[in-house]
């Protein structure tokens, strides 16, 4: 299938726009704006909106509507004098799902919600009310998880693409958000709205110039200090832009036209129009990792992962997260990743093993020791980079133990290896020595074998190995 | 009119699990059981309280969250279902509310005297938050007595621990005055919990017990430090403490409960009753009563 991002918009979370633009010029310029999105939603033949709203907030993961036809009357916390807002309409359930089970294959936490009655957020129903009133384009909406970072906020977005992907639908991704979202803290009459200080309009502006450049990935990289400077602290913080840059790739490579700005109760709202550009090369600067999967990074739910110190303590790990068991299968057992606080630190996004069918594949395995990085018969180089002596023998017996490990943590072991790559970067030097430990471990297991020289490896190590064995 | 008083007070947390794990009729989900320590607690506090004669439950939740002041249900009836945004395989929870409006609207005139920011909700269509919902039905299951719901006012996030501190001991203080005048006998329940931090997954048995406990020791060492100076009439020491008490345990105390609570008390100086002590999903939450009709005898 062919699905893509169609395009993407910025939307306020306010009820103003809705329910009482006759009653201020700005927010009826909101309103009206909302009225030119709409249309080029159905010019761009978006099959289904999918929204990011910073007023659902969530703590169990990310979670999904699933609930093909959510409808309630709901009235805001705070604006409930301005009138209710009834909503009923139809929720893309195939997609909703599509990307909840790609959410677990990338280890995020994640489920879908399908409960008469579950109060969908403001800025949700707002967008859909004012973005979709006919109903002509089914919905997927997502929460904000109030204690997600930007990885894990990135994954979400590639889930996300994950499930255009595999449904094939043509997207539109809408973020209703706040830009600086200090309100006034005391009832104001309409006509006084303002931008609560000059210093939130003057970044809510430099965030528009970028957005109006198409510099969608330059404003995601400047998250975290935009939310310091003109973001209360709320739980969700400005995550809406490393989700929207997510889903267009984490680059600048798009139109962008601001169709509004406005205060709303003092806080900024803008309706944002971005349209990819294939033909663009839009400059960014890559100062943060471009990640693929979640490991987490929590360890919050259990200790069953851990691993015992000599002292017979737990232990923490950096790398195992929250979500592993026992059994080293992280959240998301159907994506069959397989992590081991025994075995090193992977040193880049990907499991040590991963379970598909009946079969384990392992990712290369080195000697390094689980912990302290240390490579037991030395490095093959010193810490200004000179080649040194090492022992291949250690270095061979250190990798298969270190296989032995992953193979266990995932309820196999050595003896079901099946076939076997290693990488030498000395085969003149090493095959002899490396080729008598092999012998030790694997003459009675009979497993195939495949052995290479290459140049490096990505640390001071001399052999590597990559394991097919069954689960 | 006048010699209206507050006979009772608690700090009386709203995890959604409790009344998950109790499976009263209005809610929807069954579970097995589940956090018995908390729920026991909830029965000694409720068979206290069942001593007493009362007039009216008055209780601030932290999840009616308002930016612009503080504001108060104003009609007389809420019925609805309340489903939790963040555990709706929990609570699906049919309610019928009763609210005492004479009362919320002189609270509402007492603090606005005060200079505070206020509003009457009266959108018949507002939904009543699932966290006032938890702590009256978890206080008084039968629902026959009428509720004043207030909201919690956000100060903290737009200025301070500090501001909040002050803003809402001074809508304690109001709150005190106006049950006071109104001659009617309440509970004053500050409906949060201590440290919260929750944890990021769930079980596949959410009563699985197994997987229950705090999320951190620092923030057992928080919720102890906190409790031991409540039980043991230290409450302006624990009213002082508030601010670094809330950002260090990141606790549900930034929604002004508990500092609105011990300023309607006027701080006391007498020992609380806590009832009890467990952890929901991470978090810290304990059952403590002030039992303000016994001080009284005493006095």
């Amino acid at each position: 299938m062919s699905g893509e991002v169609v395009m993407s918009a910025v939307v306020p979370v306010h009820p103003h726009p809705l329910l009482a633009a006759e009653q201020n010029k700005g927010w009826k310029n909101l309103a009206s704006a909302y009225e030119e999105l709409r249309q080029r939603i159905i010019a761009s033949g978006a099959e289904t909106l999918v929204i990011y709203s910073t007023t659902w907030a969530s703590i169990i993961g990310h979670q999904l509507i699933n609930d093909p036809n959510p409808n309630w009357t709901l009235v805001d916390d705070d604006f409930h004098d301005l009138g209710s807002m009834p909503y009923d309409f139809p929720v893309d359930v195939e997609f909703a799902n599509t990307w909840n089970d790609a959410n677990e294959k990338r280890g995020l936490t994640s489920r879908c919600i399908n409960y008469f009655g579950f109060p969908i957020d403001v800025g949700s129903v707002v967008a859909v009310s004012l973005l979709n009133p006919d109903n002509r384009i089914p919905v997927s909406i997502v929460s904000s998880n109030v204690y997600s970072n930007r990885a894990e906020t990135i994954v979400l977005a590639k889930s996300c693409l994950d499930a255009i992907e595999k449904t094939g639908r043509k997207v539109a991704v809408i973020c209703a958000m706040s830009l600086s979202n200090r309100m006034f803290t005391e009832p104001i009459e309409p006509k006084d709205d303002h931008i609560h200080s000059l210093k939130d309009d003057e970044w809510n502006r430099k965030i528009l110039e970028f957005l109006g450049q198409g510099r969608l990935e330059d404003v995601a990289q400047l998250s975290r200090q935009i939310h310091s400077q003109v973001r209360v602290q709320k739980v969700v913080s400005f995550k809406p832009m490393w989700f929207l840059s997510g889903v267009n790739g984490q680059n600048n490579n798009l139109i962008g036209e601001v169709l509004a700005y406005e205060p709303l109760h003092g806080a900024g709202g803008a309706v944002v129009h971005l349209l990819p550009d294939p033909n663009r090369t839009g400059d960014k600067e890559y100062d943060e990792d471009n990640v693929e999967y979640y490991p987490g990074d929590r360890d919050v739910l259990d200790n069953d992962g851990k691993a015992q110190d000599e002292d017979g303590e737990n232990s923490d790990s950096q790398d195992s997260g929250e979500a592993e068991s026992a059994e080293g299968i992280v959240a998301g057992k159907d994506a069959g990743l397989i992590f081991s606080d025994s075995a090193p630190k992977p040193v880049g996004a990907y499991p040590h093993a991963r379970k598909v069918g009946d079969l384990l594949y392992l990712s290369g395995v080195g000697p390094r020791q689980a912990g302290s990085d240390e490579i037991p018969g030395g490095a093959t180089k010193n810490g200004s980079g000179q080649s040194q002596e090492y022992d291949i023998k250690a270095q061979t017996r250190a990798c298969i133990e270190n296989v032995k490990t992953i193979l266990e943590a995932a309820g196999s072991s050595l003896d079901k290896a099946q076939d076997i790559t290693v990488f030498l970067i000395d085969m003149e030097r090493d095959f002899s020595g490396y080729n008598e430990v092999y012998s030790e471990y694997f003459t009675a297991i009979g497993a195939t074998r495949t052995t290479l020289a290459i140049t490096a490896l990505p640390t001071p190590i001399a052999v590597e190995m990559k394991v097919i064995a069954l689960s | 009119m006048g010699d209206g008083k507050i006979v009772a007070a608690a700090l009386a947390p709203h995890p959604p699990h409790l009344v998950y794990a109790e499976n009263p009729p209005q809610n929807e989900p069954v579970s097995e059981c589940g956090w018995e320590n908390l729920r026991w607690a909830y029965e000694r506090m409720r068979a206290n309280l069942d001593q007493l004669d009362y007039d009216v439950i008055v209780i601030l939740s932290p999840h009616w969250q308002t930016y612009i002041g503080t504001h108060f249900l104003g009609l007389e009836k809420f019925k609805s279902l309340s489903v939790d945004p963040v555990f709706p395989n929990l609570f699906r929870y049919h309610y019928d509310i009763d609210v005492d409006v004479e009362l919320a609207r002189a609270i509402h005139d007492e603090a606005a005297a005060e200079g505070l920011a206020v509003k009457m909700m009266e959108n018949p269509d507002f939904r009543v938050d699932y966290g006032t919902i938890t702590s009256c039905h978890l206080t008084r299951p039968q629902w026959d007595k009428p509720i004043v719901c207030i909201s919690s006012n956000r100060s903290r996030q737009y200025y301070s621990v500090e501001v909040m501190q002050e803003m809402t001991a001074q809508l304690g203080r109001a709150t005190a005055r106006a049950i006071e005048k109104s001659g009617k006998r309440a509970v004053v329940l500050a409906s949060n919990s201590l440290s919260h931090r929750h944890f990021v997954t769930e079980s596949d048995v959410p009563e699985d017990m197994s997987k229950e406990h705090i999320s951190s020791h620092h923030l057992y060492l928080w919720d102890m430090k906190m409790i031991e100076l409540l039980r043991s009439g230290r409450t302006k020491e624990a009213h002082d403490l508030m601010p670094e008490f809330t950002e260090q345990a990141m606790s549900e105390t930034d929604g002004g409960g508990l500092t609105w609570l011990l300023a309607a008390l006027d701080y006391p100086k007498y020992e609380a009753i806590v009832h009890g002590y467990g952890t929901i999903i991470g978090t810290g939450n304990a059952i403590i009563e002030w039992p303000c009709h016994a001080q009284e005898e005493r006095e």
